[in-house]
């Protein structure tokens, strides 16, 4: 019938909006890496029983990546943030480097929580 | 004496009277009754049979747990069957039907299996149609079928129409009995949001069965004060025959409405309701006893039967007895004596209260007795009851029997997440679980059985509910509550009669007897899950309401255990049965899912289109003109102009992607196997973007309109899903690139003109050098019409030919279209679909997602030059790398043509080495794509086929056994047409063609509904502002505040709407946003509705989930969601006008869908 996720950007909607991507815990490794850690980043995923975080995207709404804290089990929803903001938080390479790294930073977590 | 109407009194209004017919004979009742007392008052106590032995049944519980008194209703489209008869509200005209029965309900052929009962017990088909298993289904699942049953669905597509709505609200009230009541008005009187449902027509609950007193009122006055308080609060909506069926997660709650006989709007509609609190007041069941004969019709609970004769002033009887277990009994004597009957009160309890004898005075009390079987056939003429104390057995004749064995609280809505019900062994009950996500049970659904206590705890939860969501609560006093035997608590747990001699039903639905249970127990299906599977007790459309319970009851005593040491079934929704038209809503048949129109739909159509689904897009197939057989003789036809004069396609449906932002470049170095950065200003390029497992994902073209200013195209069919993956690169893996990506598929009408004449063709729109020097293979230009016209001109080839790619703002597309068709008349230009598309690509060998499968490489595909060895990243790189991947035996992309060109080829097909066997060891590949050659005059395919490109010349034979075909085919190069011999002459002279300006928009006639209107939004430009993430605050400052032009869309994007009338260039000026912002047009990938009126939020709450009466949803609020199913920007103009601002490709179903919308209201 329905699940509510609350978007951080445009409040509580039904997962009707969303997309589901998977596990938002890989961090993508770098280009020199070793083949394990690639073959591990593209192909092994755990399947938890419990809160994971997941990557999902509000299609139907503001169209941003949100990574979603959500127990597989119970569908509770525990936080929900932007996906560059756990993308910086994470430490991976956030694509930047040098001059062209943008300044600011958003939370984007105005609404997250319930 | 038969069931008949008490000459007055009641709750039913004898001046109106309704005609209505049950199996064919007609009757008639009054507004207030439902079906199950209108036929009780007609004498009709027979309304069904049952399942299994086919015995006849009347009604049992009256309510919402009803297992017997099953109907069909209604005839045709609109007949739906299952219904509980004591459900179905009573209107004029009514036809029902009973069921399970053959030939008529009276005298039933089935009811031989009654008397097959002691073979026929529980797990009798499992043992008995074992053997041979050849007549599983050819014999004995339709013969049983046949024999066991509920009702027929109708097979007819269903005429009405439903509706689905969300509703939002603080605090949800289930149930409108006495606990419910006082917790809406608790609540309600705070100024918190108030939702009150009832699945029955009249709110009231037992209020309106039992006569009781509040204060100075009797129950309907008591109950008719508080729903008209709550109607005067405008916070609150009552929801009446509204049943919410399921509880899911974060607090949102199913609920359907049942609009029977309703003058307009939706049969039914589903309510999906946000709640931040919930009470769930649904009371509670009258337990069933349990004893020989406890289904003949004339038997039901005592509730039921005092309801009944209160309510709707049903008589049901000289002569009633009632086998009680504790107060209910005594208190259905009590009124059944009031009315002038004879009681019997037959109760098993040796001690009873003061207060119940008092209220029964009048009756003949038979302490310590049971009632051990029923007597009559099809219906009750009188009980054997036994004195327990001496055993002796004593024959009453009695017209009716009422049965009280204490009461079951309600709590399935609590129990649907997986908590468990709580068995109470003081109470001898089954108790809700602890609340939870903020449901409270109250009331007796809560174990209340005092109608004091419920108003009690009704009024406190209201009270708690609003108080922990910050509103003040209001105290009022409670008016005494009075009722007989002081309340119906202390009732005694009798589980089922021992000295029963006739068979004594747990399941009445389901024909499920003590011996069956007892036999699962014996046969090791004990648990209470086996038994129920073992024995179908619980199971169909009454899901065990009334036997639940009691069968744990019996499984403990056989057992040895107690009830919650065997514990309880699995509680899912739905609550009651809810029909699958009700869920589907208006998504069923072509509004299953969004059509998607192109802008030169028009100009197709104009030209004859036939028209096929491609994803959510209808695009032309091909153009049959007169006197052509077949699609194939239209696109031989087609595929042969182009090549040797000049074509026009539609390519509006690829998807379109504006790129900017200064670190745009190195994002397509990151995304795509090419180095697009080394692209010139002016350029486009073939590129191929992989998933990070280094298969190909999509391929397209990359465009560079200006220094950090990208147009990136996508195949039709991957364009969500490559915008998806460019929006996870942007915004996930690498979020401080800075790049936007704004999606202007909708901006841009895209007009293929393809062939040798095309250049002299679009010469005569464009005002633009198109000579070979100026406008070279794969340029890009932004470019001007003779008409004045901005437009983006690519020379791109999907043909193989000279062709070019003419993009115009959308609205204009088919002004265009007709102009170029103008302009190439001379030339005998030739419309052409989808089939000639795909037969012209196939003749130069390239790829479409039939190639692109997801399990090909670059390589796969002879494309491996393609991907650049000089990056040291990009998406794919690294997996692409696998030795699997780089294996030379891997399939490769061939061409294939029959050795005999008469000889089929079909996609699918499968290639094996002449002579092999086929198996999957001797599978050589596929046949990818294949379609007839008019140039070649033979079938010609494409094929994945191991280490292809080394065996051209090979013959294999292509194996298709699903269509039994076997061709032997030659592997060849994916080329089959070199370069075009035609070289037309180049006309000059000819007069430059002027496209004609689009005329205004115009929405189709409109229903006339008051409280709504659909209008168009005057047109003004629509602009897309959007800047790095981090610069949001300065996008949003970027028009004055409170001035309405801004639409926030995502952090640094906003959309911008101008004055009507204005300029995109104006508006752009006026738009004051951070250093580096892109602004994007999209004033034709939008189109702008008002939706205004007093029930505008109606409308739109049957359209989106967004709370419309949030404080943060006020005038000028905006946000995107899903309407309906389209993605929208809804937009709050003021209190009751809105903007709804949808993709312009969209917009032709959006607007149907709300003239539908509109006329459900």
């Amino acid at each position: 019938m329905a699940s509510l996720i609350p978007c951080p950007h445009c409040g509580l909607r039904p997962k009707e909006e969303f997309s589901i991507r998977g596990d938002a815990a890989p961090v993508r490794p770098r280009p020199d890496a070793p083949f394990d850690a690639w073959d591990a980043y593209v192909h092994l995923r755990d399947n938890v029983r419990g809160v994971m975080h997941e990557h999902w995207q509000h299609v139907g709404g503001c169209r941003r990546w949100l990574v979603v804290e959500r127990d597989t089990f119970t569908h509770a929803v525990h936080a929900v943030t932007d996906a560059a903001d756990f993308t910086r938080a994470q430490g991976a390479p956030t694509g930047g480097g040098g001059a062209s790294a943008a300044s600011g930073t958003r939370t984007g977590k105005g609404r997250a929580k319930r | 004496m038969s069931f008949s109407r008490f000459p007055d009194g009641g709750l039913i209004d004898r001046s109106q009277v309704f005609t209505f017919s049950f199996d064919g004979r007609s009757f008639t009742g009054h507004a207030g009754d439902t079906l199950a007392s209108a036929l009780l008052a007609n004498g009709v106590s027979l309304m069904g049979r049952s399942f299994k032995y086919h015995r006849p049944r009347g009604l049992v519980s009256g309510g919402a747990s009803e297992p017997n008194a099953l109907v069909t209703v209604g005839a045709g489209g609109h007949r739906e069957p299952n219904l509980r008869a004591s459900m179905v509200t009573l209107r004029d005209g009514l036809k029902a039907e009973s069921q399970n029965r053959w030939p008529s309900l009276g005298f039933d052929l089935g009811a031989v299996n009654s008397a097959l009962t002691p073979f026929i017990g529980a797990g009798f088909y499992y043992k008995t149609f074992m053997w041979p298993a050849a007549l599983w289904e050819s014999l004995y699942e339709p013969l049983i079928r046949k024999a066991a049953g509920l009702g027929r669905a109708s097979h007819a597509p269903d005429p009405q129409v439903y509706e689905k709505r969300w509703a939002h609200c603080d605090l949800l009230v289930i149930g409108a009995g006495p606990a419910g009541l006082m917790a809406a008005l608790a609540a309600a009187r705070t100024g918190a949001r108030v939702i009150l449902c009832d699945e029955n027509a009249a709110f009231g609950g037992r209020l309106l069965h039992d006569r009781v007193e509040i204060g100075d009122a009797d129950g309907p006055g008591f109950a008719a004060a508080a729903i008209s308080e709550l109607g005067s609060l405008d916070r609150v909506q009552l929801l009446p025959a509204t049943t919410v069926f399921g509880t899911y997660d974060s607090g949102v709650y199913g609920a359907v409405e049942r609009r029977d006989g309703a003058a307009s709007g939706p049969a039914q509609r589903v309510w999906r309701i946000v709640a931040r609190r919930a009470v769930l007041a649904a009371g509670a069941e009258e337990r069933p006893l349990v004893f020989g004969g406890n289904d003949r019709p004339g038997t039901m609970t005592a509730s039921a039967m005092r309801g009944l004769a209160n309510a709707q002033a049903i008589r049901p009887g000289d002569h009633v007895a009632v086998f009680s277990t504790g107060p209910s009994g005594h208190e259905t004597a009590r009124d059944l004596i009031a009315r002038g009957l004879e009681v019997t009160l037959v109760d098993a309890r040796t001690e009873i209260s003061a207060a119940e004898l008092s209220a029964s005075e009048g009756a003949r009390v038979l302490k310590g007795h049971v009632v051990a079987d029923t007597l009559g056939s099809k219906s009750v003429t009188g009980i054997e009851a036994v004195d327990r104390a001496t055993g002796k057995r004593s024959r009453i004749k009695v017209d009716a029997l009422a049965m009280a064995g204490g009461w079951n609280p309600v709590v399935h809505l609590a129990c649907q997440r997986g908590d468990r019900p709580v068995w109470d062994a003081g109470s001898g009950m089954f108790l809700p679980p602890a609340s939870r996500d903020g449901l409270a049970a109250v009331g007796s659904a809560a174990g209340i059985l005092d109608l004091a206590g419920c108003l009690r705890s009704g009024t406190a939860a209201g009270e708690d509910a609003a108080a922990a969501l910050g509103f003040t609560p209001v105290t009022a006093k409670l008016p005494a509550a009075r009722e007989a035997c002081g309340g119906s608590t202390g009732f005694t747990t009798l589980w089922h009669v021992g000295e029963a001699r006739g068979k004594a039903f747990v399941d009445f639905q389901n024909d499920v007897a003590v011996s069956d249970l007892g036999l699962a127990v014996r046969e090791g299906y004990g648990h209470v899950e086996l038994a129920k599977r073992y024995t179908t007790t619980g199971m169909a459309t009454d899901q065990g309401k009334l036997s639940n319970v009691n069968a744990i009851g019996i499984l403990a005593e056989q057992r040895g255990l107690t009830p919650d040491q065997v514990g309880t079934t699995t509680f899912r929704p739905f609550y009651t049965p809810v029909s699958i038209g009700a869920l589907a809503g208006e998504h069923r048949g072509s509004h299953y899912r969004p059509v998607r129109r192109s802008p030169l739909d028009g100009w197709a159509r104009k030209h004859g289109a036939v028209f096929i689904e491609a994803g959510h897009w209808m695009r032309p197939s091909h153009f049959p003109r007169d006197g052509e057989a077949g699609w194939k003789e239209a696109c031989d036809r087609e595929t042969l102009a182009v090549r040797a004069g000049v074509g026009i396609s539609d390519a509006s449906t690829l998807g379109k992607i504006d790129l900017s932002g200064k670190d745009a470049a190195r994002f397509l170095d990151r995304v795509y196997t090419g180095k697009m950065s080394t692209l010139a200003v002016g350029k486009a390029r073939y590129g191929l973007m992989l998933r990070e497992d280094g298969m190909v994902m999509d391929d397209g073209t990359v465009s560079r309109l200006g220094e950090s200013h990208y147009l990136i195209t996508t195949t039709t069919g991957a364009a969500g899903e490559a915008m998806a993956h460019l929006e996870f690169c942007a915004q996930a893996l690498w979020p401080d690139l800075d790049v936007r990506l704004v999606s202007v598929t909708d901006q841009w009408a895209q007009i293929t003109v393809a062939g040798p004449a095309s250049r002299d063709v679009l010469g005569r729109i464009v005002d633009a050098d198109l000579s070979e020097e100026a406008m070279p293979f794969m340029a890009a230009r932004e470019v001007t019409l003779h008409s004045g016209l901005a437009a983006r001109l690519f020379r791109i080839s999907f043909s193989g030919e000279l062709a070019f790619e003419l993009a115009v703002p959308a609205r204009q597309g088919e002004a265009v279209a007709d102009a170029i068709m103008q302009a190439g008349a001379p030339f005998g230009i030739t419309p052409y679909g989808l089939e000639a598309l795909n037969v012209l690509r196939i003749e130069k060998g390239f790829i479409t997602h039939a190639e692109i499968d997801g399990r090909v490489t670059p390589g796969d595909l002879g494309l491996g030059k393609m991907v650049s060895a000089k990056k040291d990243d990009f998406i794919g790189r690294a997996m692409l790398g696998r030795e699997g991947l780089q294996d030379p035996d891997r399939l490769q992309l061939v061409g294939l043509r029959p050795v005999n060109p008469a000889h089929r080829i079909l996609a699918g097909g499968h290639l094996l080495e002449p002579g092999a066997v086929p198996a999957m060891a001797n599978d050589q590949g596929h046949v990818s794509s294949a379609c007839w050659s008019p140039h070649l005059n033979s079938t010609i395919a494409l094929a994945m086929v191991r280490r292809g490109r080394s065996r051209h010349g090979e013959i294999l034979t292509v194996w298709d056994p699903l269509r039994g075909i076997e061709t032997r085919a030659i592997v060849g190069d994916p080329l089959f047409l070199g370069a075009s011999a035609i070289k037309a002459p180049p006309r000059r002279g000819l007069a430059p063609v002027i496209p004609a300006r689009a005329p205004g928009l115009r929405l189709p006639d409109l229903p006339a509904v008051s409280g709504i209107e659909l209008a168009l939004c005057p047109e003004a430009p629509v602009l897309l502002l959007s800047a790095p993430v981090g610069l949001d605050a300065a996008v949003r400052a970027a028009a004055p505040a409170g001035d309405g032009i801004l639409r926030p869309v995502q952090p640094g994007q906003a959309l911008a709407v101008g004055r009507p009338g204005e300029s995109a260039d104006a508006l752009a000026a006026r738009l004051d946003g951070p250093a580096g912002a892109s602004l994007c047009e999209l004033t034709d990938a939008r189109l702008r509705l008002e939706l205004s009126g007093a029930r505008a939020g109606d409308l739109i709450s049957t359209q989106s989930a967004i709370d419309l009466d949030d404080e943060g949803f006020g005038p000028g609020a905006s946000a995107p969601t899903l309407f309906g199913h389209v993605p929208v920007q809804l937009t709050r103009l003021d209190a009751a006008s809105f903007e709804v601002m949808v993709f312009s490709t969209y917009a032709g179903d959006l607007v149907e869908s709300l003239i539908r919308a509109i006329r459900r209201l």
